[in-house]
């Protein structure tokens, strides 16, 4: 049962259509993430959520009610910006506590209910510190409590972890998810960044020029994208160019061999010409049974510590893949020859 | 040869500002034949007139103040918020009192409310007190809105709002509770401008016929020998003291963000 439905939302700046017949039905409970790259009209459709933006056209609903014209102070959404926006004249404990306070609540509930934020957050004795005395990381928490304190009817995280260092980050994203479960608060979070929507989300929204390229799970989204720019935006892809030669048993000929046994996308014809995508984790060196091969050379070889990506040049593209960083094992030499092999079921065909 | 040079051309600058000041100081000392005293200052002090007309004006400053930044703070958070584009146009505006003399902007003013107009505040004295105060925020206005713009400048002013709204505050809460206290310092800055200008001002209170501070100054001055200079480092030390209480109170504030 749809919590949160956003129906045929439009968004114009001027002559500029920035959100174009944007749909997406929303669970309780469930956290949901706008991925897309900049401009791509998913921090429009939180903001129209929040209120911050009138939708050209469309509506919004929370639980059945049209919010569509309501004023942001009236929606009951809980929001946590990219830049903290903590109040810098209140301490941590009144910054949390503002909402319950502009709501009336009273001065023991609301006390109550900030100390058991602050512990929620794991900063139970910092109350009592200003915003600049914190560190970035701990501001972002006493944001995401400052807007769970009030219960909001639905969650709006505006790239939270953008401004944070990497380590931070990546600590903080399974705080946020852990809260947002544990609570249960009905959640959109924005991002560009693709590994946090991969890891936090139990659906993605892909967007793209203002509409939703694909909606699935972090799953679906990764294995099964259904558009060239989903495949090319989550995770990393090496496109080969191939020509179809036969429909019936998806073969392909790319520079220097052939290939069969591929998933063509439905009403593909011969000779077509489509792109083999592949992720780096299902190119390998070993040869499995029934995996093709093609021959190339070593392009660059990249060391990122557990893992090398080595990046060869075959069937007339860079094929990048990844491999264990084993320390027995002499790196490839650039300019060496190299047979790579994949499962032909793991290739994404793609339209040219 | 050049650094003496240099020290020559500073230290007549210095001179040139100091030594008339050092001079009315003096001469202020002087009311006892042979030797200095404070007699002129006790006698401006112990003037009734001095005490009526100095609360007048502060009185005045007060209500100017508090009126200037109900005006200004309101005006400058909304367009910076909504209209940043007409920026250099209130700009532009509240730069008008300095090209504009208090001379034209008083007859402007005895123009249009005279006791014959619609509105004829100056028909009392409480009605010429309003407009006199109307007088001096226009005054101060280029010094508060600059202040204020400046203080809004260091926040951002888009956010807070933002994050306060969806924490379901209404405007009045977010100017009070949020916008006001993070700019404190600037308006405090403009309050203290606000003050000094109101305490010396003569050209509108003069010929609006009220008891002010700069009225008595000119007529004591015409009539007295040691007590205008006493009155005149009075009000320096006034002035001096508005400006040591901006950066006291600047000082201040970045000594508690320093602590971070």
């Amino acid at each position: 049962m749809a919590y949160l439905e956003l129906h045929h939302l439009e968004k114009s700046f001027g002559p500029t259509r920035v959100v174009k017949d944007f749909n997406l039905s929303i669970g309780e409970g469930e956290f949901v993430s706008l991925l897309g790259p900049s401009g791509c009209g998913k921090t429009t459709v939180l903001r129209m959520v929040a209120g911050f933006e009138t939708p050209t056209q469309g509506s919004i609903h929370f639980g059945g009610q049209d919010v569509t014209a309501l004023k942001p102070n009236q929606r009951k959404v809980g929001m946590v910006f990219q830049a903290y926006a903590l109040f810098p004249n209140l301490t941590v404990a009144d910054n949390v506590g503002f909402g319950l306070k502009v709501a009336g609540v009273a001065k023991s509930e609301a006390d109550a209910r900030v100390a058991e934020m602050l512990k929620l957050i794991g900063l139970p004795d910092l109350g009592a510190r200003f915003p600049f005395q914190l560190s970035g990381g701990q501001q972002q928490r006493v944001a995401l409590a400052r807007a769970i304190a009030p219960k909001p009817r639905v969650l709006l995280l505006d790239e939270p972890l953008s401004a944070l260092d990497a380590k931070i980050r990546v600590s903080l994203r399974s705080e946020i998810r852990d809260i947002q479960k544990a609570l249960g608060i009905t959640t959109i979070f924005v991002t560009h960044d693709q590994e946090e929507a991969l890891s936090m989300s139990d659906r993605i929204v892909v967007m793209n020029g203002g509409i939703a390229e694909q909606t699935g799970t972090p799953f679906e989204i990764y294995n099964r994208p259904s558009t060239k720019f989903v495949a090319q935006f989550v995770g990393t892809l090496s496109l080969v160019p191939a020509k179809v030669t036969e429909t019936g048993n998806g073969a392909v000929s790319v520079e220097g061999g052939e290939i069969a046994g591929l998933t063509l996308p439905a009403g593909t014809a011969k000779n077509a010409s489509v792109s083999l995508a592949l992720r780096p984790e299902s190119v390998r060196r070993d040869k499995r049974n029934g995996d093709a091969t093609l021959n190339g050379k070593v392009k660059s070889v990249d060391f990122l510590g557990s893992v090398m990506r080595t990046k060869v040049e075959a069937a007339g593209a860079v094929i990048a893949f990844d491999a264990f960083n084993d320390p027995s094992l002499p790196p490839p030499k650039q300019g060496e020859q190299m047979a790579i092999h994949f499962a032909p079921e793991s290739v994404l065909v793609l339209g040219a | 040869m050049r650094k003496f040079f240099a020290w020559a051309i500073f230290l007549g600058g210095v001179a040139f500002f100091i030594l008339p000041l050092v001079g009315m100081t003096e001469f202020s000392l002087k009311m006892r034949r042979g030797v200095y005293s404070l007699d002129a200052y006790w006698k401006v002090l112990g003037d009734s007139q001095f005490q009526q007309t100095f609360v007048y004006s502060i009185t005045l400053a007060l209500a100017t103040i508090v009126m200037g930044v109900l005006i200004v703070v309101p005006t400058a958070y909304w367009v910076r918020l909504k209209v940043p584009a007409a920026r250099p146009l209130i700009e532009f505006i509240t730069l008008l009192p300095l090209v504009i003399p208090a001379i034209v902007i008083v007859f402007g003013y005895i123009r249009m409310f005279n006791t014959s107009s619609i509105i004829p505040l100056t028909g009392s004295a409480f009605g010429t007190d309003i407009l006199l105060t109307f007088g001096y925020v226009t005054l101060a206005l280029p010094y508060m809105y600059r202040s204020v713009d400046t203080g809004l400048r260091t926040i951002d002013v888009r956010t807070l709002t933002e994050a306060a709204q969806v924490l379901g505050a209404g405007w009045a809460t977010i100017l009070a509770r949020v916008i006001l206290p993070n700019v404190l310092v600037a308006v405090l800055s403009g309050a203290f401008l606000t003050f000094a200008i109101v305490i010396g001002e003569f050209t509108m209170a003069s010929l609006l016929n009220r008891p002010a501070f700069g009225p008595y100054m000119q007529l004591l001055g015409a009539n007295r020998a040691y007590e205008p200079p006493a009155l005149a480092v009075i009000a320096l030390a006034i002035t001096w003291g508005c400006m040591g209480l901006i950066q006291l109170v600047t000082r201040l504030s970045k000594h508690e963000m320093a602590k971070a």
